[in-house]
């Protein structure tokens, strides 16, 4: 059993349990899956300044909050006390396009640290992948109201029609990015 | 503590997203270049599972563990739900990562997921400051 814990975790096993936590939540709390409103709710309680959308009782989702930090925890058990292979099996055709596209060299990690390493902050890759690409996923979940707890498992779960825009619109941004912007940065 | 239930499923969520690599920047990788099916493997299922889970909530009238009522608030669209989402797609590509995958790396120890929390803080300050201004 523990042994099973400790690998990587396949689709039919994880994806059934990343849907079960929709009707857990209803059936604890009446709360809908969604984490992108949890920054909002630490704008909200950190640096309102007056701004209206951000003026709210942040107090009454709270719960969102600790789910949050739940998420932190399980990150923190998943990858360091469980254990995690120090290289994730991406495919060979992934590989191969990552090293003539964008230089890696280093396939080690959750996270390229040619890209994401602290040290990058010194040069312009450091700036695009951590401070861009962040910000962009921030102002970009609060613009379409959700991101993909909230429209792509939570709304497409309950059949709305708006969280299949809003899904439609993230992969399309990111089809932009992977297949137009990244040949032209590199 | 009422909260304690939300941490609690919070950690599985967090371990769940990290066992499954969908946290890691190379999964994200893999799924816009269409060279794995892991990716749709995992979130086709998790739609899948979860549409069946609130057919049966809304069929049997299911309440809460409290007896509450459950009830599902329909998203409004606005322009927004377009032009944010093409936005947050830019920054999902660039970043591998989503808003619950930045808080499980950050419990993994990658230092950069400190510096994407913030700047996913600032995104969503600004987008809070000048929402009025942008087309909705």
């Amino acid at each position: 059993m523990l042994d099973f814990l400790r690998q990587p975790w396949p689709w039919y096993v994880a994806g059934p349990l990343i849907g079960l936590t929709v009707p857990a939540l209803l059936l604890v709390g009446n709360k809908a899956l969604g984490i992108s409103s949890s920054l909002r709710h630490v704008c909200a309680a950190c640096v309102p300044a007056g701004i209206p959308f951000l003026t709210y009782n942040w107090h009454a989702e709270r719960w969102n909050l600790f789910f949050v930090l739940g998420i932190v925890i399980g990150g923190f058990l998943g990858y360091r006390v469980l254990g995690h292979p120090d290289t994730i099996a991406i495919s060979a055709e992934t590989v191969r396009d990552l090293r003539a596209q964008l230089h890696l060299t280093d396939f080690t990690g959750l996270l390229p640290r040619e890209l994401f390493a602290l040290e990058n902050l010194l040069n312009w890759k450091g700036w695009v992948f951590l401070v861009l690409g962040g910000f962009l996923v921030g102002f970009g979940t609060r613009y379409a109201g959700g991101c993909t707890s909230g429209h792509a498992i939570s709304g497409l779960s309950n059949l709305q029609w708006v969280s299949l825009v809003a899904v439609v619109g993230f992969f399309a941004g990111g089809l932009l990015m992977t297949w137009v912007i990244y040949p032209l940065l590199f | 503590m009422k909260n304690l239930k939300y941490l609690v499923l919070g950690v599985l969520f967090g371990l769940i997203l990290t066992k499954s690599e969908v946290v890691s920047w190379w999964r994200i990788q893999e799924m816009f270049r269409f060279q794995s099916f892991h990716m749709y493997g995992v979130i086709g299922s998790a739609i899948l599972v979860g549409m069946v889970s609130i057919q049966l909530i809304k069929r049997n009238r299911l309440k809460t563990i409290h007896g509450e009522e459950i009830s599902l608030t329909d998203k409004k669209y606005t322009h927004g739900t377009w032009i944010g989402g093409l936005i947050f797609g830019l920054g999902w590509a660039l970043t591998g990562a989503c808003p619950g995958p930045i808080f499980a790396q950050l419990g993994s120890g990658v230092a950069g997921a400190a510096v994407l929390l913030l700047a996913a803080l600032a995104g969503t300050w600004t987008y809070s400051a000048l929402r009025d201004k942008l087309p909705h």
